[in-house]
């Protein structure tokens, strides 16, 4: 036999492509999926047919169109649909930058799927869960020193509620000291749309501040926009460019000498566990992202988990109730005269707050400082082999380092090619892995933000950039298979215009069939 | 001695050899060179003040079973709590599904690399679609509270109106919220249930209602189980006076009960924890809201819309972002509210749930469970002192009874129950004083004759 050559250069990935049908389309009548409990005999017998007897203005008229399968076909349906996504656990997931992709241990996954929290009910008599009740306050703790803030609440369901949670606290901080008049918030471009967006559902006037020539939020300009309005500024650092503004503290000191509050969003925190503390630049309050910086897995999108930290002066303003502890027991403190409330049912997203207060402890101090330290020189190594990249640049802070992540500018590319940082980010797809632009408005032109967090090595992300690299060259020598990407995805290029169209979008299966001309009786109605 | 460093498994980089590779590879003498940027008078002296760490996974396993022992799950008793988190039976595929690291670990990712997960998506949508009888169902936002304040905002939007009407029983908790997230430019009132029946008092209703409501708000069946029989009366009336229908249903009744929209309600919203996903201590939520497809109604939703399209290969579905522009991702302050990472992941275990169910299963469910309610209403309610306010109405997974007449609070024969192996009704005594001693039980499908029977013996231990 001969020797098997060598891998080629970079990976001959095709993503999975089953060319599965939409659900519905494999509905066979009369299958079943899985059987409910039947209804014993006698008890039926005792009651009688309750649903056939509800008067016609409540009683269903026939069953929902739902499709009918066996158990094995809806398994296989969903596999394969799961082949045809990409997770952290098999892809060099750098590209999704602001997101801190990082591995999720799979130990803490298995120790959640446990009765003894899967299966408990949040309403259950305090003597009963003091197990979770423990972790919820353990973790409390550690976010406080790792905040360097006074008092933690975990109930909000991920970073954007974390900071709603954190906008009230501000707005009853103020009502409740009677300064009614504070109807401004600060914010800046490089923070995440979630700060303006939930100062403007809150009733804010919003304030957007934009960097200045070195990328840093600009100063003079805070200084012009504070007065007597301003109830808070809800500021990122590090920004998602990755640079560490040295001078935030003034920036507090500008915000409280006009009399607001100070709100880190710590969402991009991975970078400075255990070397700089939201309380060390004399903020009133922060928020942390558990499914980010603290390791528990994404979900697609969810459930995550957002942690608000404050300092004792806006402690009689946390949701309600606060896990506590008297000594001897866990308990729940609902005696909140000031609370905001509620920000969701029951007090948070228990599996991840117990996966996140895993991680924590199976690192300590030292680790956490060890994942800032990795994913900072992981992100400085990335950051020179990518500006090594034909048409690649990091804007701002020339010559800096940055901490854990970067905003780069394919501008010089595309000027050259004409071909766009999107269309980058189709074509990775071809090589198996993610790619992002950044939020939105493109403050940085053609921008594309890489966060190679602690969890991958140097091979990683040579591999990625070799991606890149690719990419690019073929942006210069034959742009057409870049412009024309995916080739080796599930799908091709996807025809926009129904997206927008307000008779042609369908964003459910029945309203696809009614605008396509395909309604059967199956269909609804 | 040295002690040679930590090598943390999770961080390939914390070998040594690896990290002086790294360094040198960027030109950098030592790490703090690349914190150059952060002045010393923000930084940390010292070390973080944290436990000491257990760097083995079998010492971190041991740990974590030690504080989860100290929990009693619903698994080792009977548990009859429901009131916003219910005991559904979760079908195993649910789990399969849920645990894939393709779908678990993956976040938020373009159609093209994760077409998985939108086209999973969708289908949840779709499902719901059919389940709700509405074209148009967001992907999941938080949970029922989040769905109810933010379907409450959009009608106010819709109808340029400041004020809201919720009628009938809705959790103390789920007000507190939607108050708080409807300030400063929204006012709440809130309109009890009617005292006899439990359902939204419609003569109340009538007298109440002016052209100043956006919305009327009900729930159905409501926090307290009861069944509004009549819905569409409600709806007329929010409609006569220019107010959007608001309507909060438990998906998991709409096998048996007709769903808003058949009765007129212009935005359909509620929680879809019970569609396959476990209890989770109040983990396991997620919001759902739907409306018909008119644009009007469409451009006012925050959260993300999976639409399907074709691609450029015959045969071939697309999915993307349906009227992305409104979102806050899209034009920040600007965009509808606001939309970050929400629940996903329980959207797509949702979209297994119904489809392991079928049309078959969200019937029998649904009444099966209408049967059990009103066997446990009718057996608990015969027992001495107790008695049933709402007996009247018709009840769905919640039943109220009332203790008042053992002469013992609702707190002194929970503890008697929990003695006993039970996990009693939610106290209904802080939040209803209407009510009395009263309590919430919940019964699902998970119960049995004999749990019920069960709970009916020990309750009458416990009051003799």
């Amino acid at each position: 036999m001969n020797r098997v050559e060598p891998k080629p250069a970079l990976r001959r990935f095709h993503q999975a492509r089953w060319d599965e049908p939409i659900l519905f389309e494999l509905s066979q009548p009369g299958q079943r999926g899985v059987l409910p409990p039947e209804v014993e005999p006698a008890l039926s017998a005792a009651v009688g047919d309750v649903a056939g007897s509800l008067p016609a203005g409540i009683r269903r008229d026939a069953p929902p169109a739902l499709p009918e399968m066996a158990q094995l076909h809806v398994l296989r349906h969903y596999v394969r649909l799961s082949q045809e996504n990409l997770g952290v656990d098999f892809n060099i997931d750098v590209g999704q930058g602001t997101c801190t992709m990082k591995y999720s241990p799979k130990v803490n996954d298995q120790i959640a799927r446990s009765h003894k929290l899967a299966a408990l009910h949040p309403l259950q008599d305090e003597s009963t869960v003091q197990g979770i009740l423990a972790i919820i306050y353990k973790l409390q703790e550690m976010l406080k020193a790792i905040s360097g803030m006074d008092h933690v609440s975990l109930q909000p369901g991920a970073g954007s509620a974390a900071i709603w949670a954190n906008v009230s606290m501000i707005r009853a901080y103020h009502a409740a000291r009677g300064d009614t008049a504070r109807d401004e918030v600060i914010t800046t471009i490089f923070s995440h749309p979630s700060n303006a967006a939930c100062a403007k559902t809150a009733g804010y006037k919003v304030i957007t501040l934009y960097p200045d020539a070195d990328g840093y939020p600009d100063l003079d300009a805070l200084k012009a926009a504070v007065s007597e309005r301003t109830a808070a500024l809800l500021i990122t650092n590090p920004e998602d460019t990755g640079i560490f503004n040295p001078r935030i503290d003034e920036f507090v000191n500008v915000v409280h000498g006009a009399g607001g509050l100070c709100s880190y969003d710590q969402a991009n925190a991975n970078g400075i566990l255990g070397i700089t503390r939201a309380r060390d630049a004399g903020f009133d309050l922060c928020h942390f992202n558990l499914h980010k910086t603290f390791s528990t897995p994404h979900g697609c999108g969810g459930p995550a988990a957002g942690a608000s930290c404050v300092t004792d002066a806006l402690a009689p303003f946390l949701p309600r109730p606060v896990v506590a502890f008297d000594g001897q027991s866990f308990f729940l403190d609902d005696d909140r005269a000031q609370s905001i409330g509620k920000v969701r049912p029951f007090y948070g997203v228990a599996q991840n707050i117990l996966k996140a207060y895993a991680w924590i402890m199976s690192l300590g101090a030292d680790g956490l400082r060890e994942v800032a330290e990795i994913a900072v020189l992981n992100n400085n190594y990335l950051m020179q082999k990518v500006l090594e990249i034909r048409g690649a640049s990091a804007p701002y802070a020339k010559g800096k380092r940055r901490l854990e992540q970067v905003r780069y500018s394919w501008e010089q590319l595309s000027t050259d090619t004409g071909i766009h940082s999107e269309e980058i980010g189709y074509r990775a797809a071809d090589f198996g892995t993610h790619y992002w632009t950044s939020h939105h408005p493109y403050v940085v032109p053609e921008p594309m933000t890489l966060e190679p967090t602690e969890s991958y090595s140097q091979a990683d992300l040579d591999e990625y950039a070799a991606i890149l690299r690719q990419i690019a060259e073929e942006a210069y020598t034959q742009p057409e298979i870049v412009r024309t990407a995916p080739h080796n995805s599930t799908v091709h290029k996807t025809q926009p215009e129904p997206f927008d169209d307000p008779a042609q979008w369908a964003v459910t299966w029945r309203a696809y069939l009614r605008k396509t001309g395909q309604m059967k009786a199956a269909g609804g109605d | 001695m040295t002690l040679r460093p930590v090598v943390y498994p999770y961080i390939p980089n914390s070998a040594p050899e690896a990290k002086a590779a790294m360094l040198a590879a960027i030109g950098a003498r030592s790490i703090d060179e690349l914190y150059a940027e952060i002045p010393d008078r923000l930084r940390l002296k010292g070390r973080l003040g944290l436990p000491a760490p257990l760097l083995s996974e079998a010492a971190l396993v041991r740990h974590m079973e030690g504080l989860l022992a100290r929990n009693t799950s619903t698994r080792e008793a009977l548990s009859f709590l429901g009131a916003g988190c219910y005991p559904h039976h979760v079908p195993a595929v649910c789990d399969e599904i849920n645990s894939r690291g393709e779908f678990l670990t993956a976040y938020a990712g373009e159609p093209y690399e994760d077409h998985g997960r939108f086209q999973a998506l969708f289908e949840y949508e779709s499902l719901m679609g059919e389940l709700l009888n509405m074209d148009v169902v967001n992907v999941p936002n938080y949970d029922g509270f989040q769905a109810a304040a933010t379907a409450l905002r959009m009608a106010a939007r819709i109808t340029g109106r400041t004020r809201v009407l919720i009628a009938g029983a809705v959790s103390a908790d789920k007000l507190s919220m939607v108050r708080d997230y409807l300030k400063p430019d929204l006012a709440v009132d809130v309109l009890p249930q009617a005292h006899k029946t439990g359902r939204v008092d419609v003569v109340a209703l009538e007298a109440t209602l002016s052209d100043a409501y956006a919305a009327v708000y009900f729930e159905n069946p409501s926090f307290l189980g009861v069944i509004e029989t009549e819905p569409a009366e409600l709806v007329v009336l929010a409609h006569r006076h220019g107010a959007l229908s608001v309507v909060a249903a438990d998906p998991l009744s709409l096998g048996v009960l007709k769903p808003p929209a058949d009765y007129g309600a212009d935005i359909a919203c509620g929680d879809i924890q019970g569609l396959g996903i476990h209890q989770w201590f109040g983990g396991g939520h997620g919001g759902y809201i739907a409306t018909h497809d008119d644009p009007v109604f469409v451009h006012e939703f925050p959260s993300r819309l999976f639409g399907v399209a074709p691609t450029a290969v015959p045969g071939e579905y697309g999915f993307g972002d349906v009227a992305y522009e409104r979102t806050s991702f899209a034009i920040r302050e600007e965009g509808k509210e606001w939309v970050g990472t929400a629940a996903a992941l329980w959207g797509i275990t949702a979209g297994v749930y119904l489809a392991l169910m079928g049309p078959q299963g969200m019937t029998e469910l649904g009444a099966g469970i209408l049967q059990r309610s009103r066997y446990a209403m009718g057996r608990l309610s015969a027992l001495p002192g107790v008695t049933a306010p709402f007996a009247t109405s018709t009840s769905f997974k919640e039943i109220v009874l009332n203790v008042d007449g053992t002469g013992k609070t609702v707190a002194e024969i929970n503890r008697a129950l929990l003695a006993r192996g039970i996990f009693g009704g939610k106290d209904l005594s802080a939040e209803f004083p209407e009510l009395g001693q009263s309590l919430l039980v919940c019964i699902t499908e998970v119960h049995t004759q004999g749990d019920i029977d069960r709970l009916v013996s020990a309750l009458a231990e416990v009051i003799a």
